[in-house]
């Protein structure tokens, strides 16, 4: 038996009872859960123009040298000094004009072309800091919150590393180990490499005590215990069950990652120990503009607007992924 | 609560231990060298003796030995010698005497005891930044407060989109913006930060507070954008609680109920939000005194990085990490006193 009788003389209210029950409209198609959190994102007006606006100036560092192809740091001292195009607005005589749009700085290099560079120098440290912060972040925290018997030795260096006074180690170890990476990769090179490592070294340990606290909590779930008891490897458990449920704090911290990468890297720069003086980044355009700052005000300005509406892009960005992602906050 | 406070106090001492064993390892591994700025002409071997003056000859792990001995025994000596000589508190005390002849700590710079300059610069940076700081939570407190009441109102999206701006705008952007608008446009505040001024009457309390505004409202941006979220977010998550709605059904007045309960409650975890930015801010302050040309601790340790100043640059590194474990304990201990919920015991 099956199915329960149905009653021979139903009462009247059940029967109104049942269907109240029934669904009037048709069913809802089922919807996924990245189709549910794109529906948030898109509510938030901030994150929505802060993703679009990071991709728009990702894409222009990245292709804007090839359209925008005069070469950044090529001297034109007969040019120098041109004043951005929009200054011809109130100011007719103005050196300025459509070869030059954002004007020249004192040694005749382009200001547009210089930016464009600067900007792939900052975005391309950006990035990847943030990507092997990221990495490495992620690794610890999911030994440290699966595997019981390092948990407690990861999370003491975790904390030590906390405690360790980040902008001033920054300086140093760029300030005295920029010499010989010079000379085995290059000016450019191996200020690249140490900047990127020692930012991604510094900034690991929020990421790695968030996906630990997260893993810790999903360890205990049923389907972990399932996985575990049909023999799969902790391996397995990690990449196939945890990994993808711990994604969305990793994303949220990714965005963090990626605006202190930013501002780090400008303010090496801006301190005058990053990348080699005739190398722009946005950063050292700062910087160099600010003795002249009186006179063309712009060359403060340009760089200054760019490295802050990254940042708050990504700052926003951050924002709407932490409200689209956290299920309670969604749907509502 | 107290045997907690004196485990993490016992704690905090090999955690200071392995800092200073991570900044010296990093010193050690660099590569530049302090007779780099001696003259071609002096010979090898005379360049050989000035560096075992400098106490570079002996082995690593003698020289970090001997700086842990000047920094934590014989400098204490030097301060209770200053306490009982000259000191006004206790100078009636017998003087001490403890570190006459002892080798302190001396910079490369300057050949003068590094923490002497220390102390002379530290005025300096603890007044700009202790006074960004509170003006910042002076600002921030109540912008906290009214956007969480007012949530989703006009006021509360304006704050969030300047707090996000404020945020986002690093202070090597602000502080020249600052100065093009207020020295050069305007000419109402000077642009460098004099610390030689003196203040003994009205006018000259004057010019120090003008010329006090610009680095402070700098370094108070920061500290506002950020305590102010932090305020709003923990005011959000009291307002629904049930206890408020029992406080209203109480009869008591609105302004109680904002103030007195929900406040209370708030207040825990940005109290603790508060002590653990302290170190950052001293962080931060190493770019806002470059921008001001404030002779602070920060541009203290730029000076000392670009002249290789090794034991200048250890010891103000170590200083920077003392801040760090010893806010990040005081942290921890207000959220167990202020939170009865908190037990560590």
């Amino acid at each position: 038996m099956t199915e329960q009788p149905i009653p021979a003389s139903p009462v009247e209210a059940d029967l109104e009872f049942m269907k109240a029950l029934q669904d009037k409209g048709p069913q809802k198609p089922p919807r996924s859960q990245w189709r549910d959190v794109w529906d948030q994102f898109r509510k938030h007006k901030g994150a929505l123009f802060g993703g679009s606006f990071l991709i728009f100036i990702t894409l222009a560092v990245i292709f804007g040298p090839y359209i925008w192809d005069i070469d950044a740091k090529k001297l034109d001292i007969r040019n120098k000094d041109w004043r951005p195009i929009y200054t011809l607005l109130w100011d007719g005589d103005a050196k300025a004009g459509w070869i030059h749009p954002f004007g020249t700085d004192q040694l005749g290099r382009d200001i547009l072309a210089q930016m464009l560079f600067g900007g792939r120098v900052s975005m391309a440290v950006g990035w990847m800091a943030m990507a092997l912060a990221l990495i490495i972040g992620t690794a610890i925290g999911v030994l440290s919150g699966f595997f019981k018997r390092m948990d407690f030795w990861l999370m003491r260096f975790t904390d030590l590393i906390l405690s360790l006074p980040i902008l001033p180690l920054v300086l140093l170890a760029v300030t005295l180990f920029g010499q010989p990476l010079r000379s085995q990769f290059g000016p450019e090179g191996g200020m690249f490499i140490l900047i990127v490592s020692v930012i991604s070294l510094t900034s690991w340990m929020q990421t790695a005590r968030i996906v630990r606290g997260d893993i810790l909590a999903l360890k205990e779930r049923e389907f972990i215990l399932a996985a575990r008891s049909i023999g799969t490897t902790p391996g397995k458990i990690i990449r196939r069950h945890l990994l993808p449920n711990v994604i969305s704090p990793i994303m949220v911290s990714a965005t963090l990652g990626l605006a202190t990468a930013i501002i780090t890297e400008s303010a090496l720069s801006f301190l005058g120990v990053g990348f080699p003086s005739d190398f722009p980044t946005w950063g050292k355009q700062l910087a160099d503009a600010v003795d002249r700052m009186q006179e063309f005000p712009e060359r403060v300005m340009l760089p200054g607007i760019a490295i802050s509406l990254t940042v708050l892009a990504v700052n926003y960005l951050g924002d709407g992924l932490r409200d689209a992602l956290d299920p309670r906050i969604r749907g509502r | 609560m107290l045997t907690f406070t004196i485990r993490r106090l016992l704690l905090s001492i090999p955690t200071l231990l392995f800092i200073s064993l991570v900044i010296f390892l990093l010193l050690q591994l660099a590569p530049g060298d302090p007779m780099a700025q001696v003259p071609l002409t002096v010979p090898p071997e005379v360049k050989e003796k000035m560096r075992e003056a400098l106490g570079l000859g002996q082995p690593i792990h003698i020289q970090y030995w001997k700086w842990l001995v000047q920094v934590f025994w014989i400098e204490p000596q030097v301060f209770i010698d200053y306490l009982t000589n000259r000191s006004t508190l206790f100078g009636w005390l017998p003087d001490t005497a403890l570190s006459e002849g002892k080798l302190r700590v001396i910079s490369w710079q300057t050949r003068s005891p590094v923490m002497d300059i220390v102390i002379q610069r530290m005025p300096q940076t603890l007044w700009v930044v202790g006074l960004a700081y509170i003006v910042g939570i002076v600002i921030a407190i109540p912008i906290g407060i009214y956007s969480a009441y007012r949530h989703y109102s006009v006021f509360d999206q304006a704050g969030t989109f300047i707090t996000m701006v404020g945020f986002s705008i690093p202070p090597f952007f602000t502080g020249p913006l600052l100065i093009v608008i207020f020295s050069v446009t305007l000419g109402w505040l000077p642009s460098i930060y004099d610390t030689t001024h003196v203040v003994n009457d009205w006018a000259s309390f004057k010019v120090q507070f003008m010329q006090m505004i610009m680095p402070v409202m700098v370094l108070a941006l920061q500290t506002t954008a950020q305590i102010s979220r932090y305020m709003r977010g923990a005011m959000l998550d009291n307002l629904n609680q049930d206890y408020v709605r029992t406080a209203r059904a109480k009869g008591l007045k609105e302004s109680v109920v904002v103030m007195v309960h929900v406040l209370r409650n708030s207040m825990i975890p940005v109290v603790t939000i508060i002590a653990l930015g302290m170190p950052a801010i001293f962080g931060g302050a190493i770019i806002t005194e470059n921008v001001f040309k404030v002779n602070g601790i920060g541009q203290l340790l730029l000076t000392a990085l670009r002249a290789n100043d090794l034991p200048m640059v250890m010891t103000l590194t170590f200083i920077f990490a003392v801040l760090i474990v010893l806010f990040n304990l005081i942290a921890d201990i207000l959220y167990g006193l202020l939170d009865p919920r908190i037990r560590y015991d």
